[in-house]
């Protein structure tokens, strides 16, 4: 094959994964927290404040770890307040989530101000891994990649393994579809749904970070563009199941890099449609999925959204 | 109760085996810390006092941690609120730069309010207020010669008719498969935008605009009649025509009836012979169609011309008008006028270095502390010390 299609190729493929990585890592969140029971429509605020205060960090300190970190706490606050609102005043989830949404943007916005335009003094790089990145197209594309999409592999991983064959797991997914069946066997339904919600927030903020801290790298107002509502798409398209998500991830960073490649080669199709391609796509996939979701019978944990009131 | 989420039938996980540690009581809404914990009951009634206060304790709780935020990020709460106030309502500017802001968010939480209703979740006013503008410039740059009469009407129709449309392609999907509208909607507001981007951008660019994303000027048929010298325009009419409307279609006729039904309890609704599908339909229509106005008289009223950023989150700004006037159209009316001064507030504040996006911030915040107050209203929270109620969550239980 033509050394220069192979090129394009392996290049669109290695952009799909990393501009797949921050819809992953909150889609992963918000799976975690809708399986508790608790529908968090507040991803894409939440990711825009992970992302300011990942940069601002990092910005501060010079170090990734710490702006990382920072990113996950900014993460689980905004997710604790959607907790407070919906798990102990049963506040309507929809609009907690949406409230949340605009106090995030608003929030980045203010916050990111001065920093717009600096550089950060480090950046995620890439780093092959010996041996695996060689290997033709795939290599590339998995192994030639920065380690919080490193870490996004072992989290997949580690949250299948947690579902499916853990004892917590399970008492997490009984809460999300049963909670009275699982408060009489003695779950704490209120904390275990806290802690999923932190928790998922936090996995949402690392998002936006990699969005400020590897894929830009740089602080942008309103730079996740909707990322966090096509993540929680993802969620209904990958049936709440996490290798699922992962793909579904690749496929949207796919698109998305896609567009942008075709851009670059100089199209004669005006950038504007192909900006929109993610939109129509996740629209697209989103009824796709409802409709044979619909035939098939499976769907959302069957108490999502439903606050839960001890008698 | 959230119609807007899906909910399949999803497959029973089985629950943990009989291994499951013993059952533990005296759970409170709270993961406590040892020996206390918060513990929130429900209120059999609420106070009077409370219903009164809540709202006003809940703003003045949201300006305090805005305050908090400001002095944490070294400015003066003070100073910040003084100027934001003064900006918005302290000037004869002010007051009517507040009153042109917030005749598009009436019109957009107008059109949105109809929708969550039925609990119907339109996030889609964004977009649906560039498609109205998009169609009424059509309309003013296709017939410059019409007289007034004839093409202030036309930009209406059609601005009405473009919002109606794009909330029409979500409300299908959700007619018909349930599919969940509030991604639908909100990812057709990126669609729209970048639509009309193309278009300012590219083939109506005015060839003597110095190369700005904006549209040649509408001739002046087109424009929107203005209240004297200010520029206060007939769109403002429109919204509290359409307040005064939506108020009484949904109290006083069938149609109003069964989007309350239908919003309050679908499944009497269902028994009741109400046909839910068409009324998506309906509703997200007229939801869209009362938007695209909004979308109109920005253009006709305001820039005489389509152009980038024609709204700057208008319809964000409406779902949480919506909520906190609880989808009431006078409390709308007044909502939208205090929304309108944040907005213009924070434009205000922004020349002496202050970023805007405090008075999103403040939007934001003023709605989950709305929430929260409304909630603690219903509800009272109790610091306890777990121990002794241990003992009488497990009599009550028994009990």
């Amino acid at each position: 094959m033509d050394q220069t299609v192979m090129g394009f190729v392996t290049s669109v493929l290695s952009a799909a994964v990393a501009a797949g990585t921050p819809i992953l890592y909150a889609a992963l969140g918000e799976v975690l927290t809708e399986r508790s029971g608790v529908l968090n429509l507040s991803l894409e605020g939440t990711m825009l404040v992970g992302a300011v205060s990942g940069f601002l960090v990092t910005v501060r300190t010079g170090s990734l770890a710490a702006g990382v970190a920072a990113a996950a706490v900014a993460g689980g606050l905004i997710a604790a307040l959607h907790a407070f609102l919906t798990v102990t005043l049963k506040v309507n989830q929809v609009v907690s989530g949406l409230s949340l949404t605009l106090f995030g943007t608003g929030v980045s916005g203010y916050l990111g101000k001065p920093v717009i335009g600096v550089p950060t003094p480090v950046s995620f790089k890439a780093v092959a891994v010996a041996g695996l990145a060689r290997i033709p197209v795939l290599g590339d594309m998995l192994f030639n990649q920065d380690l919080l999409v490193y870490a996004s592999y072992v989290l997949v991983a580690a949250l299948w393994f947690f579902f499916y064959r853990t004892r917590p797991g399970l008492h997490m997914q009984s809460v999300g579809e049963s909670p009275e069946t699982a408060d009489a066997l003695g779950i704490n339904v209120f904390a275990t749904r806290y802690a999923y919600t932190i928790i998922g927030g936090m996995l949402t903020g690392i998002g936006g970070a990699y969005l400020s801290l590897a894929y830009a790298p740089s602080w942008i107002e309103y730079m996740t563009a909707g990322r966090g509502w096509i993540a929680i798409a993802l969620v209904i398209f990958a049936m709440w199941n996490p290798l699922r998500a992962m793909l579904g991830a690749y496929l949207f960073g796919g698109i998305d890099a896609l567009g942008f490649r075709i851009q670059v080669l100089g199209a004669i199709i005006p950038s504007f449609f192909l900006k929109m391609m993610p939109y129509i796509f996740t629209i697209a996939v989103l009824i796709f999925a409802t409709a044979r979701s619909r035939n098939y019978r499976i769907g959302a944990p069957a108490a999502l959204g439903v606050p839960y009131e001890r008698e | 109760m959230t119609e807007g989420v899906r909910k399949g039938t999803a497959r029973p996980v089985a629950p943990p085996a009989a291994s499951a540690r013993p059952v533990q009581s005296a759970r409170s809404g709270w993961p406590g810390w040892p020996g206390w914990s918060i513990k929130v009951e429900k209120r059999l009634e609420i106070s009077p006092f409370w219903r009164a206060m809540a709202p006003v304790a809940s703003i003045v709780m949201a300006l305090v941690f805005g305050g908090v935020f400001l002095q944490l990020t070294g400015y003066d709460p003070f100073e910040v609120y003084s100027l934001m106030f003064k900006g918005a309502f302290g000037s004869r500017y002010g007051l009517i730069e507040t009153v042109v802001k917030a005749t598009p968010i009436l019109l957009a939480t107008i059109g949105v309010s109809v929708a969550f209703r039925m609990l119907l979740w339109n996030i889609g006013a964004e977009g649906q207020i560039y498609m109205g503008a998009f169609a009424a410039s059509w309309v003013a740059l296709s017939f410059p010669d019409w007289p007034p009469l004839m093409l202030i009407p036309a930009m209406s129709i059609a601005g009405a008719v473009a919002g109606g449309l794009w909330a029409l392609l979500p409300a299908l999907p959700r007619a018909i498969w349930g599919v969940n509208e509030i991604i639908t909607t909100l990812m057709l507001n990126y669609v729209a935008i970048y639509w009309v981007d193309y278009l300012v951008y590219g083939p109506w660019k005015d060839p003597k605009g110095f190369n700005f994303p904006l549209t040649p000027q509408f001739s002046q048929a087109a424009w929107l009649p203005c209240l004297g010298t200010t520029r206060i325009h007939l769109g403002l009419t429109f919204g509290l025509a359409a307040a005064v409307a939506v108020s009484i279609m949904l109290s006083r006729t069938r149609w109003g009836y069964e989007i309350r039904v239908i919003g309050e309890n679908p499944a009497a609704a269902r028994y009741a012979g109400m046909n839910i599908p068409r009324n998506i339909v309906l509703v997200m229509l007229l939801s869209g169609a009362i938007a695209g106005i909004a979308g109109m008289g920005e253009v006709a009223g305001i820039t005489h011309r389509l152009q980038h950023g024609i709204s700057p989150g208008y319809g964000y700004t409406a779902i949480i008008v919506a909520w906190l006037a609880k989808l009431n159209p006078a409390g709308i009316v007044i909502a939208s006028f205090l929304f309108g001064g944040l907005l213009v507030a924070g434009y205000a504040v922004q020349i002496f270095g202050i970023p805007a996006d405090i008075a999103t911030m403040l939007q934001g915040s003023l709605l989950f502390f709305v929430l929260g107050g409304e909630a603690l209203a219903r509800y009272r929270v109790r610091i306890v010390r777990t121990g002794k109620e241990r003992g009488a969550a497990a009599s009550a239980a028994q009990g």
